[in-house]
């Protein structure tokens, strides 16, 4: 294939060429969806298709909305009193997960999710990684054994606690907690998986492990990613949804949002100029 | 400069400085008010008490006090002597010597023999109030901060109970009387003394639970429901084990201290006097919940007021209080070491 180079500055300076990447099968439709806090309108219309097996960045300022949309979509908003969907829907494969017939521990199963602040559990790391599988009646130690193997290995964290599976969870450093947390997740293998500013607690070096991992992970699962840091954006995301204002002003390949922005808005913001 | 003379950081006298020693002097004179009055009563007990329960020769504790019932004491004069015998040996003494048959003797009621059966009474009390108020607080506070939806109706319910822990004992006395005792047809029983102890108690289990839950993280439940996790699921495996220390530790101090009322239990479940152990003379397991029992509270205020005092009930009067102390104490140290020790399991 022949793409031009998205670096490159036509003389235009303004409509830089950005190859789209090839539009793959949508997962998630957001459609048309309002959402209230009580009274308070947190989102406004959103219209976003999240593609399978890509990684969707949300980005924007400080109450923009970006991890209420995240929590919407496992409904963890449904542990807040007075939270609403109040239009429109989020289907999942074609299925509304607003929907009653839709079990919520069901939908959960299906899509994980990394929270800001890393929150193992204080039990051992091997019974951190079987904590949702023991949840499904799975006991087996055979079995167990084998999916802490795999996923610990799949969260980049095999090789540095595979002599210490026993030992608290809380022992570890900041940034092997997260990818505890991370291995956790994908333990009960979600397709979706939901990640709350995953690295806003970590050092710059734990930081770039969990977005090597990032990049492991986008080959098994589909990701959303929220994120205050651009740089992590743009490093290790296909799409990107820029928010502001509980408004989706711009979703697009991530390259098309940090090289060449439609909306005014998602330049000055990106260019730092504002947030 | 001779160091009579002023100097700049030499204190001016002001009116601040007078207050500031007045302040310093009330506080610390209020102290140790406090400090001797506990040492006071404290000490009344222990060395008054020791005198019956420890004893000069070995095995140094009075072994029989804590293992018989209370029986009457007689004091009499013999060939010149005088005596003093429990009721059973002094039965025993007339029979082995008859000219004694017809000796005068002064009576002292439950002077003699030790107090048993309340101490078992008192354990029974407290073990069965303790799983009742921990089994009804510990699902109320569950329902109540993990369920509930906050708003007026929970605020009104957590005032109410609050309001519950300030009712005198002796309401919750008449109330368990009215309700088990009466109506339920409980009679004077073990079980109409836990379910009044256990509502006694149930304001302190539930604010203490609701405090511990409250100081689980909120990133345990998170985390536990985004793995799919219902929501039971998520109290029981991720949220109660951590919350437990704490729940134990000031629920078994509110029942120790509500083991000590005499008020709650003197309608619904204490006996002056009961010859059988609560495991004697059973005919069907039933009976053992309808039975009432002596209780070591109970049975100081028994002995303290409902007969002639003289330096004989004095004793028992003593040593009653003196082990109940201690039996307060050693639940209260037992919680806490529970606590510690659950407390170095779950660490977060």
């Amino acid at each position: 294939m022949d793409i031009k180079s998205p670096f490159t500055t036509p003389a235009s300076g303004r409509s830089i060429p950005v190859t789209p990447a090839p539009v793959g099968p949508t997962l998630i439709d957001i459609d048309h969806v309002d959402f209230f806090y009580g009274a308070s309108q947190a989102l406004h219309d959103i219209n976003l298709k999240i593609e399978e097996k890509k990684v969707t960045a949300f980005i924007g300022p400080s109450g923009c909305g970006k991890s209420t949309l995240l929590r919407c979509l496992n409904r963890m908003n449904d542990l807040i009193d007075g939270t609403r969907v109040a239009n429109g829907q989020i289907k999942i494969r074609g299925i509304d997960i607003y929907d009653r017939s839709v079990d919520v521990i069901e939908l959960r199963k299906r899509v994980g999710m990394v929270f800001q602040k890393s929150n193992p559990f204080p039990k051992s790391i091997y019974e951190n990684i079987t904590y949702g599988l023991r949840l499904q009646g799975r006991s087996s130690k055979s079995d167990l054994d084998a999916v802490v193997e795999k996923s610990l290995r799949g969260a980049a964290l095999w090789d540095e606690v595979k002599d210490r599976l026993h030992t608290s969870g809380l022992g570890l450093s900041g940034g092997q907690q997260q990818r505890l947390c991370i291995a956790r997740a994908i333990a009960v293998e979600p397709e979706v998986i939901l990640m709350d500013e995953p690295c806003s607690a970590l050092d710059p070096i734990a930081t770039v492990k969990v977005e090597e991992l990032i990049q492991e992970l986008r080959t098994k699962f589909t990701i959303v990613i929220v994120t205050h840091n651009m740089q992590q954006a743009a490093r290790c995301s296909d799409k990107t949804a820029f928010f502001y204002m509980g408004k989706l002003i711009e979703f697009a390949d991530t390259r098309a949002i940090f090289m060449n922005p439609a909306n005014a808005q998602t330049e000055a913001y990106v260019s730092g100029r504002f947030g | 400069m001779s160091p009579s003379t002023r100097h700049e950081f030499q204190s001016p006298p002001s009116a601040a400085r007078r207050w500031e020693s007045a302040a310093l002097w009330l506080f610390r004179i209020a102290t140790y008010v406090i400090l001797i009055c506990g040492a006071g009563v404290f000490g009344n007990i222990v060395v008054k008490g020791s005198k019956t329960v420890f004893t000069s020769t070995a095995p140094f504790i009075n072994v029989a006090f804590f293992t018989e019932a209370p029986e009457s004491l007689y004091v009499f004069e013999y060939q010149g002597q005088k005596r003093e015998m429990g009721d059973r040996e002094f039965r025993a003494f007339k029979t082995t010597h008859p000219e004694a048959k017809d000796i005068k003797a002064e009576s002292y009621v439950y002077s003699a023999g030790g107090i048993f059966p309340c101490i078992v009474g008192t354990v029974l009390l407290v073990l069965g109030s303790m799983m009742i108020a921990l089994t009804l607080g510990v699902s109320a506070a569950v329902y109540l901060s993990e369920y509930a939806k906050q708003g007026r109706a929970v605020t009104l319910i957590r005032l109410a109970i609050l309001n519950l822990a300030g009712v005198p004992s002796i309401v919750f006395g008449l109330f368990g009387l009215g309700l088990f005792v009466i109506y339920l047809d409980w009679n004077v029983s073990l079980l109409a003394g836990w379910f009044t102890l256990a509502f006694m108690v149930l304001p302190v289990v539930i604010t203490a639970s609701e405090e511990s839950l409250k100081a689980v993280p909120k990133g345990f439940r998170e985390g536990s429901l985004a793995l799919g996790a219902t929501k039971w699921q998520t109290i029981r495996k991720n949220v109660l084990p951590y919350a437990l220390p704490g729940i134990l530790t000031s629920s078994i101090l509110g029942i120790a201290r509500v083991a000590g009322e005499t008020a709650p239990i003197m309608f619904t479940a204490a006996y002056v006097v009961r010859d059988k152990l609560p495991w004697e003379g059973l005919t069907s397991v039933s009976d053992f919940f309808f039975q009432g029992v002596m209780a070591l509270p109970y049975h100081i205020y028994v002995v303290s007021s409902k007969i002639p005092q003289n330096e004989y009930t004095e004793r028992v009067q003593y040593g009653t209080a003196f082990v109940f102390l201690v039996i307060v104490a050693l639940i209260a140290t037992c919680s806490i070491v529970m606590r510690n020790k659950l407390r170095n399991r779950y660490k977060w």
